[in-house]
This record gives C-alpha cells, sequence and structure tokens, in this order.
C-alpha cells in the first residue's frame, strides 16, 4: 500500500486542507440529517407501516427516556461486563497459545487442520451446548463470546510471530541472545501490530456476540431488552436500544483504533488493515 | 527464486517426494486422530452428560442428516446463505465503486455508514421479523443487511486507494469509464474487496444460524435448538458439526475463489518480498 508523503505543506496547501477538512464535517453532518429526515418521512407518509416502524422523533423520545431510567444503565453495564470478561480471556488465550504454537514449528505443522477446522465454526453453533452447560448465565454467554473473539486473537498473532525478520533473528542468535531476551526484544515488537489488529476485530467480534447471547441465551443485558420490547410491541424502544448498540459499537471502535495508534505510534511499516 | 550454489543435496528425488507427501499428510490428520482418539477414550471412561462419544455424534450424524432432512433443513438454509452472499457481494460492490469514485457522496455517507457497520447485525432480526414476517425473504434481507458492510466499506476503501499515476494514465489513454472500471478501479480494488468478502461470509453464516434460531420451524439453526430443548445430546452436536463442516466448506470455496482472483496480487507480494 503505498501512500504519498507530504512534506513541509506550504500555508497555502494546509488553509485549502482546512477547508476540506470543514467540508467533510459539513458533508457527513448533511449526511446524518438527510438520513433522520428520510427516516422521519418513511412511515408519516406511509411508505412502511408506522404501527412496526416508528419516526424518528418517537424513537428519539424513546431513547431519551431509556437515558432516565437507571435499569437501562444496568443493562450497558452487564453487556460491557460479559462483553470485557470475555475479551480479555479471549485476549490472554488467544496471545499465549499462538506464541508458543507459533515459536515451535512443530506444533505449527501439527495444529493447522485442527484450527482450520474449528475456526469456521460459527460460534453461534455453540449456543445451545452453552445453554445446556450453563443455563441462562453470563459463563454460557462468555463460551460464545470467548470462542468467536479467540480466534481474531489467535490467527492474528499466529501470523505476527511468524512475521520476525530472518536477519533480525539470525542476528539475535549470533549476538548470543537468550530466548527469554528474543521473544522480548524481537518476537514481542513483531508481533504487536498484528495483536493490536487481532485485538481491534476481537473486540468488535465480542460485543456482537455479547449482544446475541442476550437475545438468544437470554442472559439480562441490552439483547434481552431488545427482544422484551419486541414481543411486548414497544418498537420505538427496540429501535432506541438498536441505535445504543451501534454507538456501542461505534465506540469500542474508535477506542480500539485509538489504542492501536497510541501502541503502534512507534511503528513505521503501514499495514493493509481488514476493516470490521 | 531460489538460488541454487550447491548441487549436493538432491539424492533420488522421487523417493523424498513420497516421503514428503507421507509426512504432510501425518501432519495434517495427526492432532485431529490423537484428539479423536482421547475423546473416544474420555467418553468411554468418564461419560458426561452433554458430551457423547465420537461413535455416538458419528452415528447421530449419519442418521439426522442424510436423508430426508437434508433436503427440508439444510438445502433451504444453504440456499438462503447463497443468495444472501450474492446478493451482498453485488449491492456491497456495486454501491461501494458508486460511493467510492463520488467523493461528495463519500463524504455525505461515510458517517452514517460507519455507524450501520457498527451496529452488530444480530438486532436486525427482531426488526426485520415485525417489518416482514418470519419469511424466507426476511431471512435472505437480514443475511444481506447484516454482512454488505464490511464489502461496501472495503470497496469504498479500494476505490479509493487506486493508485493515482494509474488512474491519470488511464484518462490520458482516453479510456472510457466503463473500461476504467472493469481494467484498472475493480482490480486495483479487489484485495479490499477479497478481504471484505471474507468477513461477510462468517457474518452472513452467523445471521444464517440466528435468523432461524428464534423465529422459524424448518432450517439448520432451528433443528439444532430443537435437539437441545429435547435433550437430543448427540443430535444438537451433530448439528454443530454440520455448521462446522459448512464453515469450513465455505473457507475452501473462498480461498480457491480468492487465489484466482487475486493471483497477480499474491504474485506481485511475493515479488516484493524477495
Amino acid at each position: 500500500m503505498a501512500t504519498a508523503t507530504l512534506g513541509a505543506a506550504p500555508a497555502r496547501v494546509r488553509s485549502s486542507r482546512r477547508l476540506r477538512t470543514l467540508r467533510k464535517i459539513g458533508l457527513g453532518l448533511a449526511g446524518i440529517l438527510g438520513f433522520l429526515i428520510t427516516w422521519q418521512l418513511l412511515p408519516t407518509l406511509g411508505v412502511v407501516d408506522p404501527r412496526f416502524f416508528p419516526t424518528a422523533t418517537e424513537t428519539l423520545a424513546a431513547l431519551g427516556q431509556q437515558f432516565r431510567d437507571l435499569e437501562f444503565w444496568r443493562n450497558v453495564g452487564r453487556t460491557m461486563t460479559a462483553w470485557g470478561i470475555g475479551l480479555v480471556i479471549a485476549t490472554v488465550l488467544g496471545a499465549v497459545l499462538a506464541t508458543v504454537i507459533g515459536l515451535v514449528p512443530f506444533l505449527r505443522r501439527a495444529t493447522h487442520t485442527t484450527v482450520e477446522f474449528l475456526r469456521p465454526i460459527p460460534s453461534v453453533a455453540l449456543i445451545p451446548l452453552a445453554v445446556l452447560m450453563y443455563g441462562y448465565q453470563l459463563q454460557a454467554a462468555l463460551v460464545i463470546i470467548v470462542f468467536a473473539s479467540f480466534w481474531q486473537v489467535f490467527i492474528q498473532v499466529l501470523y505476527g510471530v511468524a512475521d520476525v525478520d530472518a536477519v533480525a533473528r539470525d542476528t539475535a542468535r549470533s549476538f548470543g541472545l537468550s530466548r527469554g531476551s528474543r521473544i522480548v526484544n524481537l518476537v514481542f515488537p513483531t508481533a504487536l501490530p498484528y495483536l493490536m489488529t487481532g485485538l481491534r476485530l476481537a473486540a468488535a467480534v465480542a460485543l456482537i456476540l455479547a449482544i446475541t447471547a442476550e437475545m438468544f441465551i437470554g442472559n439480562p443485558g441490552l439483547g434481552r431488552e431488545i427482544v422484551f420490547a419486541q414481543s411486548a410491541g414497544n418498537y420505538p424502544t427496540v429501535y432506541a436500544l438498536v441505535i445504543v448498540t451501534g454507538v456501542l459499537g461505534l465506540l469500542i471502535n474508535l477506542v480500539f483504533r485509538a489504542v492501536e495508534r497510541r501502541a503502534l505510534s512507534w511503528h513505521q511499516s503501514i499495514r493493509g488493515e481488514e476493516v470490521l | 527464486m531460489t538460488l541454487y550454489t550447491s548441487t549436493v543435496v538432491t539424492p533420488r528425488p522421487r523417493s523424498r517426494v513420497w516421503a514428503k507427501i507421507g509426512e504432510n499428510t501425518a501432519y495434517a490428520i495427526g492432532l485431529p486422530l490423537i484428539l479423536i482418539v482421547i475423546w473416544g477414550i474420555w467418553a468411554t471412561v468418564a461419560p458426561a452428560q452433554f458430551f457423547p462419544s465420537p461413535a455416538e455424534l458419528m452415528q447421530a450424524f449419519v442418521e439426522t442428516w442424510v436423508g430426508p432432512a437434508f433436503f427440508t433443513d439444510v438445502l433451504p438454509s444453504l440456499a438462503r446463505l447463497g443468495v444472501g452472499i450474492v446478493i451482498s457481494i453485488v449491492v456491497g460492490i456495486g454501491a461501494g465503486m458508486l460511493i467510492g469514485l463520488n467523493r461528495w457522496l463519500r463524504e455525505l455517507l461515510e458517517p452514517m455508514l460507519e455507524f450501520f457497520r457498527a451496529v452488530p447485525p444480530p438486532v436486525l432480526l427482531p426488526i426485520f421479523v415485525v417489518l416482514m414476517g418470519p419469511t424466507d425473504a426476511m431471512k435472505v434481507v437480514v443475511i444481506v443487511v447484516g454482512s454488505v458492510w464490511p464489502i461496501l466499506l472495503n470497496t469504498i476503501e479500494g476505490v479509493r486507494a487506486t493508485d493515482s499515476v494509474m488512474t491519470e494514465t488511464a484518462r490520458s489513454f482516453a479510456l472510457t469509464s466503463a473500461q476504467r472500471l472493469r481494467f484498472l478501479v475493480l482490480p486495483a480494488a479487489s484485495p479490499r474487496i477479497m478481504a471484505g468478502v471474507r468477513q461477510s461470509l462468517s457474518i452472513a453464516l452467523i445471521l444464517m444460524v440466528i435468523s432461524e434460531l428464534g423465529y422459524s420451524s424448518s432450517g439448520l439453526g432451528f433443528q439444532i435448538v430443537f435437539f437441545q430443548r429435547n435433550y437430543l445430546i448427540a443430535e444438537m452436536w451433530s448439528g454443530i458439526l454440520l455448521l462446522g463442516l459448512i464453515g469450513v466448506l465455505l473457507a475452501a470455496i473462498f480461498g480457491f475463489v480468492e487465489r484466482r482472483v487475486l493471483r497477480w496480487y499474491h504474485g506481485i507480494k511475493e515479488v516484493e518480498r524477495v
């Protein structure tokens, strides 16, 4: 991926760039506004059934009502707790296992087919099993969350550990670095960008699965509230909660992108990023 | 490209080929075999309530899925998945090209697209069930609406990242816009697009299962939950196994297609690495 690097920008270029940023923000706001207006008009003009498709104002009113409800914030907390615990377990497991397997060529070859078979299993297929094992509890949700996000971290770190520069590795060996210091000074910095990418993907996937688990396992949280509101026929609340989940996803994306940039500010290479 | 500076190490090539194949097969099936054996022993020594033995699982698998169930439950699920994926790819690439090539359109839509991508796809299900009823069309729509975003956003990214020298070259050689799309923009964006498709596949598979979990009376997802609720443990596991197989199959098909579509790209990468 080639990017044009600009040198010191003269004042004119800088001001035109500022203009462009302004234009971008303006157009973005116009887009959001346009979306809200379209949303408002669709049920009002009767294009879709207003009973099942509330207007933007109704939904925003329901959202405001949720914000004043303590139970709503508790549910946000429950969802984020499941997300956080799941993500931490998956990250630690994934990073450790991938480092061990990645560093030993024998293990790497021996586990390849097993990994390639287990990885594509959709984690939601495990929902019935999780329910049988743990019932309608947090642990059942964690099984699903960890299984899904584990692979994101595991695969990335596995690639990362394998990516160690051959010259650097041989240099480290001939300078007599111990195994421990090779891992700290060579393998870890090489694998860190991959780990961060894996972490960001895993964070997004973990949220999806946390909410899915609440919807279909029934442990308390935002997902269960969506299902409850839908069966109660309270559609503005359904839409409001969907918006909340979207905002949570957006925040998680932004935070992890920022963490990635911060943690890799020293890193020179620009790798093709996968966007989820 | 390897440079051979010595010819000492090439005795009896044929026997080494066979040894190599044997070694690779051993590596490929070694661990799965060991795991299955351990699992089998475990299941006979200490039978766990929710974990059938491999033999029971295989028997349940054959009894459950080989026969009419394949046509009443598996094929319709797969058909919905296939249709959903195809529509996602077509819509994603089409809309992505359009948005990626128009700067103002891109800037207008970008914040909304970022938001839609961030919405966890499964929450769409309660919405579309109410709007469309528990129909096949609803399930396909849920799959499309959930899995189109990675393709769409990656296409926009890919189109935007088209090499500017090449764009200008195409312009000065007076390529028509259709030609430019076909021979420049689409190939230039294809590595990104394929990365998006890979993500969409797993989301689509998740949504295929989920769309059958709560609001359906047939299909793979429904069957697995049905087995679980009736404590048909081996049958439930056989469903999980089948979903795993579908996942592997999907990954294999994707890998095959990707290698063909991106052959030139992998070639360039290899040259760069050397």
